[in-house]
């Protein structure tokens, strides 16, 4: 039997565990067996391509396996042990490491092919594309788990990224039109391409992070898409291809929620004209409320509406406004998550992190059912949320983020705000919405001033009982 | 010219195995609720992880002796197999939770 034209059923299987996998993880009820048969396809094609491929020297095979098991090890127990909120930080990085073997793998194949202008073009595809990818996604990993905490602008920013990015594609372009053998002007586009992926994305803000991650994530599979190519593998180039597209209209797609054209995070409308916009808007006093005043007030209401954002992701808070669900529930007051689609720092994020700590399903709702909802809503907690209920979205023509869809919270008749501080939200724009006098401010840690909510319904309960 | 106009009719096939690919891509994920987009992605980012197919490929045609060759085509396998199973894990992580309040 051919050996090859098995190898190459493999490959076919595959592709379609991937099409099938894909279109099963855009349903909620087949999304998880959606992922498991595309893991499935997955080993098929890498142990098909290891056990069919002419026998080679045992050194090479044990290499192969030894750094299988040393990925499996590592990237198991990274996704294993990873906590919920930080989920979003680790897709971005196993999409550079993905990334970074796309561009090695062009790196290795480059002197192979010196001389077929077909072939080195889509070698220097490959290595810029995955390139950018993989310093991308670090930058993006980086910002989103603090260390990197503000966008980063040099003066023209746009301007010197424009450059840098055609000089990269123009070198990839005189690479393989010279036929060049020079291995050190080929580390030169590597060393270009790396650090243009920095500067695409240092600029862009935190709150932009999901749209840029899922960027870069079409782009690894284009650079993948690329390698298949220069293999004649069909698995590489269906998975690549398929991810790429997909990739691309999900991005989009997150855009729309945001409504913000792809254009506009890229080249970044944040920053200059947001501070000029807001600064003469805002000011004017802010109410405080106590812990108590807010258990009462709460315990008295028919209906309470929380809204979570990323502030109950970073404080790990999703256990403990559970418990401030149920404990209120038991008082017989209606209570419901408004759930914007871009709250946290993943389109999804918020939904993912309160099935974590068992919230019923049914209380989770989207912004377009709930937005009606909150003129007859006595209290809205708003947990560690900010741009998704700036009202300057609706009525300030002037602000960066108008034009965005957001939860009407201002029409429910009080507001409370948990906050760490005044400091404005990721868009880095403030908020009118804490100055409206329907309007009383909850400073504090979400999880700590939550716990003390808690304990003081509690008390509260039972000091009524006992009387 | 004419060597890359040849090179695009020797690889016509995999030129249609791309553009149909595209239309896949887009079409299978069509209409995606908003709470799946993030273990969409997720899911995505593990299939690329594709690449890792290519990287073991590199190895298989790596003389035992090149070291350098070797030593890059090592630390290439080892980042794809932390795409993929890294990848895979996570979504699946994610997934479980919707599952879980599913029977509820």
């Amino acid at each position: 039997m051919n050996q090859k034209y098995l190898l190459d059923i493999i490959y076919l299987i595959a592709s379609v565990t991937f099409v099938i996998g894909l279109k099963m993880l855009s349903g909620p009820q087949t999304a998880r067996r959606g992922n498991l048969w595309a893991a499935f396809g997955m080993t098929l094609a890498v142990l098909g391509t290891i056990v069919l491929h002419d026998t080679v020297s045992p050194v090479i095979y044990g290499l192969i396996l030894g750094a299988i098991a040393i990925g499996t090890i590592i990237g198991w127990m990274t996704a294993k042990r990873v906590k919920m909120t930080a989920m979003p930080e680790l897709v971005s990085l196993f999409n550079g490491m993905g990334g970074a073997c796309a561009a090695l793998i062009s790196l290795l194949e480059f002197h192979h092919n010196v001389g077929e202008p077909g072939r080195i073009g889509i070698i220097m595809a490959g290595m810029i594309i995955g390139s950018v990818s993989f310093s991308g996604s670090i930058i993006a990993f980086m910002k989103l788990n603090g260390t990197l905490k503000k966008a980063i602008r040099l003066p023209h920013y746009n301007t010197i990224n424009t450059v840098l990015m055609i000089i990269t594609i123009a070198s990839g372009v005189y690479m393989t039109m010279s036929g060049s053998e020079s291995v050190a002007l080929l580390l030169s586009v590597f060393a270009l391409a790396l650090v243009y992926g920095v500067f695409f994305v240092a600029p862009i803000g935190g709150a932009d992070m999901p749209v840029v991650i899922s960027l870069l994530n079409s782009f690894t599979g284009l650079a993948a898409a690329f390698g298949g190519f220069l293999y004649g593998n069909q698995v590489m180039l269906t998975g690549g291809i398929l991810v790429g597209s997909a990739g691309t209209l999900l991005t989009l797609a997150m855009c729309t929620a945001m409504n913000r054209p792809l254009f506009n995070v890229i080249f970044g409308a944040f920053g200059e004209t947001a501070v000029a916009a807001t600064g003469g808007k805002t000011g004017g006093s802010v109410k405080d409320i106590s812990i108590s005043d807010a258990a009462v007030l709460m315990n008295y209401s028919k209906k309470v509406i929380i809204v979570p954002g990323y502030g109950l992701a970073v404080a790990q808070a999703q256990h403990v406004i559970h418990e401030l669900e149920k404990l209120l529930e038991e008082r017989g007051v209606d209570v419901k998550y408004a759930i914007h689609p871009v709250a946290g720092r993943m389109p999804g994020h918020m939904n993912v992190l309160l099935a974590e700590s068992n919230v019923d399903y049914g209380k989770l709702s989207e912004m377009e059912e709930i937005n009606p909802e909150f003129s007859n809503t006595d209290v809205v907690l708003v947990v560690g949320a900010n741009d998704v209920v700036n009202p300057a979205a609706k009525n300030d023509p002037s602000s960066p983020i108008f034009g965005m869809p957001i939860l009407e919270v201002e029409n429910a008749h009080h507001i409370i705000i948990n906050k760490r501080s005044m400091n404005a939200g990721y868009a880095g724009i403030d908020n009118e919405l804490f100055y409206n006098p329907k309007t009383s401010m909850l400073f504090g840690d979400a999880k700590d001033a939550l716990s003390k909510l808690v304990t003081e319904l509690k008390n509260f309960i039972e000091f009524r009982i006992m009387n | 010219m004419n060597s890359i106009l040849a090179f695009l009719g020797e690889n016509i096939q995999m030129i249609y195995i791309v553009i149909l690919s595209i239309f896949v891509g887009v079409e299978v994920i069509g209409k995606v609720p908003s709470v799946l987009h993030t273990p969409l992605m997720s899911g995505a980012n593990a299939i690329h992880g594709v690449v890792i197919v290519g990287s073991i490929i590199v190895m298989l045609n790596t003389e035992p002796g090149d070291i350098l060759l070797l030593s890059l085509g090592f630390v290439a396998v080892v980042l794809g197999t932390l795409n993929v199973v890294g990848g895979f894990v996570v979504t699946d992580r994610m997934l479980e939770m919707f599952k879980k309040k599913e029977k509820k």
